[in-house]
């Protein structure tokens, strides 16, 4: 037994990450008397929200005619119709609501002529139920994310809410199948911390990292995601990963959808916009799955560019260069550093990169989270939001702009069901030691381990066969291959070496940590993607082209144990939330 | 001239030198500071030769490569890679950077990398900032204003007020201006220092906020805002390529005028 002193905290609620999702929580939380706690592994301006440049979607109709329910429509044709509907409604509702919020706590917006928010196009976004693009993505320039996250930490700042940065989340705490709060390590001066809570929030963001190359930050680890994993709990339709049509080549730098929302477009070694012949009607500004797909084709039939031919060029020398220097001056500044590009000049060499988890934590429109047994069931005291969970209103593939949005709404209502759960300075009953010892005997077993394996090689050997096995396009074999490769790295975690022995700002036990998180989320997107014999959205399987909705219209939901991957199914929610707007039925999906 | 000389704890030393295992001919001497607060030893610099033929371009992929390939327990901070958080903040070479952005081809013979200057160092590269964002709650960063109806309506604001956030907005409290600073190195308890002062002028000069007189008035002191002495490493530090000290500049010329 471990022998580590505990420090106890007792707080009404825990938000975990501070990122834009955790932040808008945490300020709900504050605003309605919460004694609140917002713990992060990063002080919150670093989170990868940060890293978001094109917008953040609402019907606000500046740029003309608009309405949610047409951004309702567009997400659930986004999502491949495996997106909640009711959920999905909830999101476009109340988006305009959440940006005039964003407004007027001071994000610096770009503006139209007449002083209001300017909106530009995105992927996958129409008016009218798919006739025409229509102008629906706030901006703050290019740097939207970065507006964001830095203007809630303010708002945050403004409530006093508590802070615990740089601590590292360990496990939760669960009793009778409750959540009772967490556990975690604070780097700064090595102490192990007890949050006792009422409701536990969990907001930690993608797990990108269990790709080789992924636009997410090196912090993209999903802990929350692994937490819930050794929680006993499922996580829900792991198997979709976005690739984002445009990372930079060899680098992985993400180059935001607002550089073809300004007019960019993709060539081919032949010079041809390849686009007009895979998506006659949006062309370039289709949804990101399809366009990902269609620059892998013109990859694998040769028609790719640069000594390998394995990637496109995205021209954006025809544009104005005051578009350029007003709209999109972050791309510019990022092509040059990482691609030596003058994007006045010459083309960014891009290829598709993994940028975004549909797959998550599964939640439902008032972010507490779900289980199944025998048939769907909140899991008390646990909610979850943000790239971490799945609510699920981006179903098999996200459209852009709709997550920096999801954020915020989700935030919100997690502020807003916990208030209408809990009375403030609830007191506390005991936390079971057991929980406590388990995590704790993790913990050390992990930092004591003294076996031949860098933590490094094995995420490294992690990376190869996930970029390898479970990309773009899938197949059986594939599948299967990654299906046992991917157990290999699991299986070395008992024999992992971790150099570093102290508390202090540990960072090799900081990663040998992630990587204990990123494995576990790594076998269960593997299953997930080999059980799932259709293609929808991002999951496209060579050897069942077509979506299955007799089958498969339903979230698939994974429990791992071990090396054992245990996959489910439930229903995907089949209706609307008010009478405000009709379920849209499945229909062919095309753009 | 007066002689200055360290505390005997905080001499640097000569530390431990790894040499390249690897068949490479491209090899780059690389000197990185540690200090470990465990183990009572003074600080020292290590030797790293790193093959460079199997080496991305930045700064930071030198660093992960020192620490996946030839020692684990290295540390730093580093989050996105790719210039937007603000984690990696560094002094290489001399000069205070992302260690993200900065190309190791621009370097040439050794390298050497250092923790942010005149920081408390936590451990190996990394500095305390406590006190850097302490002072930059004390600006408070959020717009003061009195419309209420807020989910209602946008607050309105014509393009021109919104170009005077450029430059300024785009800060990323990375704090390689503020430790590059000399004025902050001696007085950085009291003086704000560039990096808040540089978020201080982007709140006073949003049109929406209602509390501009209050914003100036509360920076209008002596060691907050005139310690400033227009030295200007600030300018050339910064990895966003933004100039604190025009801002600075802005607000002194402000409280001139007002």
């Amino acid at each position: 037994m471990s022998a580590y002193k505990i420090i106890d905290h007792e707080y009404d609620v825990v938000v975990l990450g501070a990122g834009g999702s955790g932040l808008r929580a945490a300020v709900g939380l504050s605003e309605a008397g919460l004694k609140t706690a917002c713990i992060s592994k990063v002080f919150p301006t670093r989170s990868h929200t940060s890293a978001a440049q094109g917008g953040i979607s609402a019907a606000l109709g500046n740029m003309g005619e608009d309405d949610w329910r047409w951004h309702m429509y567009d997400t659930v044709k986004g999502s491949d119709w495996l997106g909640d509907q009711d959920a999905i409604e909830y999101l476009c509702k109340e988006a305009p609501k959440a940006v005039k919020e964003l407004d007027r706590y001071g994000v610096p917006f770009s503006r139209t002529k007449d002083g209001k928010i300017y909106q530009r196009p995105f992927g996958g976004m129409t008016k009218n139920y798919g006739n025409g693009t229509v102008q629906r993505t706030c901006a703050a320039a290019d740097r939207t994310g970065h507006a964001i996250l830095h203007t809630l930490y303010g708002q945050a700042l403004k409530h006093n809410t508590e802070f615990f940065i740089e601590y590292f989340a360990l496990d939760l705490i669960m009793k009778n199948g409750e959540c009772r709060g967490l556990i975690a390590w604070n780097l700064n001066d090595g102490t192990i911390h007890r949050f006792k809570s009422h409701i536990t929030i969990i907001a930690t963001g993608g797990y990108g990292k269990i790709y080789y190359s992924a636009t997410s930050a090196h912090t993209c680890t999903g802990d929350g995601n692994g937490m819930v994993l050794r929680a006993g709990l499922p996580l829900q339709d792991m198997e979709f990963v976005q690739f984002h049509p445009t990372g930079i080549y060899g680098v992985g730098c993400l180059i935001s959808e607002g550089v073809r929302g300004e007019g960019g477009f993709l060539l081919n070694s032949k010079g041809e916009r390849f686009m007009e012949r895979y998506a006659p009607n949006a062309k370039d500004l289709a949804s990101r799955d399809v366009v990902s797909r269609s620059i892998a084709i013109e990859i694998n039939e040769g028609r790719g560019v640069g000594k390998e031919k394995d990637h496109v060029h995205l021209h954006l020398d025809h544009l104005d260069p005051k578009v350029i220097d007003d709209r999109l001056p972050g791309i510019a500044e990022s092509a040059k550093t990482f691609s030596g590009v003058d994007v006045t000049k010459d083309p960014i060499p891009v290829v598709p990169t993994v940028h975004y988890n549909m797959g998550g934590i599964p939640t439902n429109y008032k972010a507490e989270v779900l289980t199944l047994n025998g048939s769907e069931k909140t899991v008390p005291g646990l909610m979850a939001i943000g790239e971490a969970a799945c609510v699920s209103v981006h179903g098999a593939n996200r459209l852009g702009s709709n997550s920096l949005i999801d954020l915020v709404v989700f935030g919100k209502a997690a502020a807003k069901r916990a208030s209408e759960l809990i009375k403030p300075n609830t007191p506390h009953d005991t936390s079971p030691k057991s929980e406590a010892d388990k995590c704790l005997d993790r913990f050390d077993k992990i930092r004591n381990s003294n076996g031949d394996t860098n933590t490094a090689k094995l995420r490294l050997s992690m990376q190869k066969t996930m970029q390898s096995k479970c990309a773009v396009f899938r197949t059986e074999k594939t599948l299967k291959q990654g299906v046992d490769e991917i157990r290999k790295p699991f299986e070395g975690l008992d024999d992992i070496s971790v150099k570093d022995k102290s508390l202090l700002f540990n960072t090799d036990l900081v990663e040998s940590l992630e990587f204990d998180n990123l494995i576990r989320q790594a076998m269960t997107t593997m299953d997930s993607a080999y059980h799932r014999k259709e293609s929808r959205g991002a999951h496209a399987r060579e050897d069942f082209s077509k979506r299955d909705d007799k089958q498969f219209m339903k979230h698939t939901l994974a429990w791992q144990e071990g090396k054992e991957v245990k996959v489910k199914y439930r229903d995907v929610h089949a209706r609307t939330l008010t009478n405000d707007v009709q379920y849209f039925p499945p229909k062919e999906r095309v753009y | 001239m007066a002689q200055f000389s360290l505390p005997n704890n905080s001499k640097i030393i000569k530390g431990k030198y790894y040499k390249n295992k690897t068949e490479s001919k491209n090899i780059k001497k690389v000197n990185v500071y540690r200090w470990n607060p465990d183990d009572g030893q003074n600080p020292r610099i290590d030797t790293f030769e790193v093959d460079m033929e199997n080496c991305g371009p930045k700064v930071l992929d030198i660093l992960f490569k020192i620490k996946n390939e030839i020692d684990s327990s290295l540390t730093f901070r580093r989050s996105c890679a790719h210039g937007v958080c603000g984690s990696c903040a560094m002094n290489v070479d001399g000069i205070n950077t992302l260690s993200c952005i900065k190309s190791h081809s621009d370097i040439k013979g050794e390298l050497n990398i250092y923790p942010l200057p005149h920081l408390k160092v936590v451990k190996d590269l990394i500095g305390d900032l406590s006190n850097l964002y302490k002072q930059y709650e004390s600006i408070q960063p959020w717009l003061k204003t009195s419309k209420t109806d807020t989910e209602k309506k946008e607050i309105i604001q014509s393009q021109k007020d919104r170009s005077k956030l450029d430059g300024y907005y785009e800060c990323i409290l990375c704090a390689c201006c503020s430790t590059s600073c000399p004025s902050y190195w001696w007085n950085g308890e009291k003086y704000l220092g560039p990096a808040v002062l540089l978020q201080a002028y982007r709140w006073i000069s949003d049109s929406r906020d209602e509390e501009k007189k209050e914003r100036l008035k509360k920076v209008a002191d002596e060691l907050k805002l005139y310690r400033c002495h227009t030295i200007m490493n600030c300018a050339n530090s910064c990895p966003k390529g933004l100039n604190p000290a025009k801002a600075i500049g802005s607000i002194k010329k402000m409280l001139a005028t007002s």
